[in-house]
């Protein structure tokens, strides 16, 4: 049974890379043109942000005009020519249109699929599974695979030692319900919010790992992607709302222990309150987005630096690779516990805030 | 910019997997496994208890053995002390009995003696008597044939009673 999994394992791995998903390009260009592309300058800033922003294909690696990359499907409802599916392979690695749309290349869509109506730059709908959202559904799927599996042992092995998977989780389930959830919310009402506390621990940590990988079904920068940050913080800032008890929003309308004149006639202290109220799941977003960003880009850096210094010679490169490598390990292995330091963050954040907001009286 | 603007796309795509993630789990995973873990840290809570209350139970009943078995020792002790004062007395007593027995022997034979003797005496006093009867008898047969004779005779007789 355990082989089995292990073997489904690996050939998820592998259907990732088929062709009928990802596609071995070679593009036959001219001579010249090939030779002009290795001649490029090599540019630090658009290099780092194409690897940390979102891309509507999966790209692992190019040698010079060979491209290897998973591509994604291209889901767009433009106003002017209605709905649209197609493979990103369609743009030729931006080098094409298809029916109008194209990937942008400078100004303020820049990557992104815009539609050229009457010479200008429209942004369709656009609910593309991209690279980002490929990773965060493989995640997803990963996370059901996981929890579920080894819920079932859990009912499998009643009152007994936990074992395989299970033995791994069960200290970081532990940790999250007793070291999270119990001192932040308090004894008595921790249990409602433990299932939330848990998804998001787990989301955060294992995008933030899989963050890591330098290839399929890592390398996407998931949880560095505001968008994804901004639906988690969301998630706490509605349940937050939801949970909120006639002590907490007594606190942020009529803040007890506030003089008089501060809330009436003109309600500064509510304003202040409620400003606090939106700031904290705000806060919780751009933590986690900036903290994952930051690890992505300096590593990026490093690895940057041995392009700037191979352009200047090719000894100097490969001088200064070793050094590049050494700091880009060192970034790697602080990235590991960033990954889990930021996930542990941003559930014990929520969990204070939750405890916030069911607080009781005094 | 594009870094910190957020896209409607991948807003939609993120909400609605994590929606259904989160409610998927919360279902069928994070319940059985928190509720497990739980009970399973009761049972051992309770076991540890348990095994705590029968070490303590133990040792008690260690502490009874300890007393009974040093009761029996002092017993045995006891016994065994009895049993020899016991055999002295007996032994004592015996003693004492032989030697009161064999005193009561001894007297008995002194008396024994003592009655032997006298009757002894009794027979030598009647030989006696009868032996004087003898000699006054031949002391009277001489008596008239010469009295000096008779006066030595009777001399001789009277020293061979004498010699006897």
């Amino acid at each position: 049974m355990k082989h089995i999994h292990r073997l489904l394992l690996i050939a998820f791995f592998f259907t990732c890379l088929t062709p009928a998903f990802a596609s071995v390009s070679k593009e036959h260009h001219s001579e010249t043109h090939q030779e002009s592309h290795y001649k490029e300058k090599f540019e630090t800033g658009p290099f780092i942000m194409d690897h940390i922003a979102d891309a509507y294909d999966w790209h692992v690696f190019s040698y010079g005009d060979f491209h290897f990359k998973a591509h994604l499907p291209v889901i767009v409802y433009s106003q002017h020519s209605g709905f649209h599916i197609f493979m990103s392979s369609k743009f030729h690695h931006g080098h094409s249109s298809y029916n109008g749309f194209e990937l942008a290349k400078e100004g303020e869509y820049r990557g992104k699929v815009v539609e050229m109506v009457n010479g200008q730059q429209v942004r369709p709908f656009d609910i593309s599974m991209t690279k980002n959202v490929s990773a965060m559904l493989i995640s997803m799927i990963f996370l059901l695979w996981i929890f579920l599996s080894v819920a079932k042992t859990y009912t499998r092995r009643k009152g007994l030692e936990p074992k395989g998977l299970q033995a791994y989780l069960e200290p970081i389930i532990v940790f999250v319900v007793d070291e999270i959830a119990k001192p932040a919310i308090g004894e008595k009402k921790y249990k409602k919010f433990v299932p939330f506390l848990l998804t998001i621990f787990f989301f955060i940590w294992l995008n933030n790992l899989m963050g890591l990988m330098p290839f399929i079904p890592g390398g996407a920068n998931v949880t560095g992607n505001i968008t994804i940050t901004m639906v988690l913080a969301l998630f706490t800032f509605i349940i937050t709302l939801v949970n909120g008890n006639k002590n907490y929003w007594k606190h942020i309308f009529n803040t007890p222990g506030v003089p008089w004149w501060l809330k009436y006639p003109v309600p500064l202290m509510p304003l202040v309150e409620l400003m606090g109220m939106m700031t904290k799941p705000f806060v919780l977003m751009v933590r986690l987005f900036a903290n994952i960003t930051a690890g992505h880009i300096i590593v990026l850096s490093f690895i940057s630096l041995i392009f700037i210094f191979g352009e200047m010679s090719s000894t100097l490169g490969l001088g200064s690779s070793v050094i590049s490598v050494g700091f880009v390990i060192f970034m790697n292995v602080l990235e590991l516990l960033v990954a889990l330091i930021q996930a542990y963050v941003f559930t014990f954040l929520s969990a204070l805030y939750f405890g916030m907001a069911v607080e009781e009286d005094h | 910019m594009g870094l910190v603007t957020p896209e409607l796309g991948t807003f939609i795509w993120m909400f609605i997997a994590f929606a259904s993630v989160f409610f998927l789990l919360k279902k069928f995973a994070w319940p059985s496994i928190v509720d497990a873990i739980e009970e399973r840290n009761d049972s051992i809570k309770e076991a540890l208890l348990s095994a705590e209350s029968a070490k303590e139970e133990m040792a008690k009943l260690q502490a009874d053995n300890q007393k009974i078995l040093k009761e029996a020792r002092r017993e045995r002790e006891n016994m065994i002390k009895e049993a020899k004062e016991l055999g002295e007395q007996i032994v004592r007593e015996a003693k004492t009995k032989a030697i009161e027995e064999a005193e009561k022997v001894v007297e008995s034979a002194r008396q024994a003696i003592e009655s032997d003797k006298a009757a002894a005496l009794s027979e030598i006093k009647t030989q006696v008597a009868t032996l004087s009867v003898e000699i006054a008898e031949k002391v009277l047969r001489r008596q008239f044939d010469e009295d000096q004779k008779q006066k030595d005779y009777f001399q001789e007789l009277m020293k061979e009673v004498n010699i006897n």
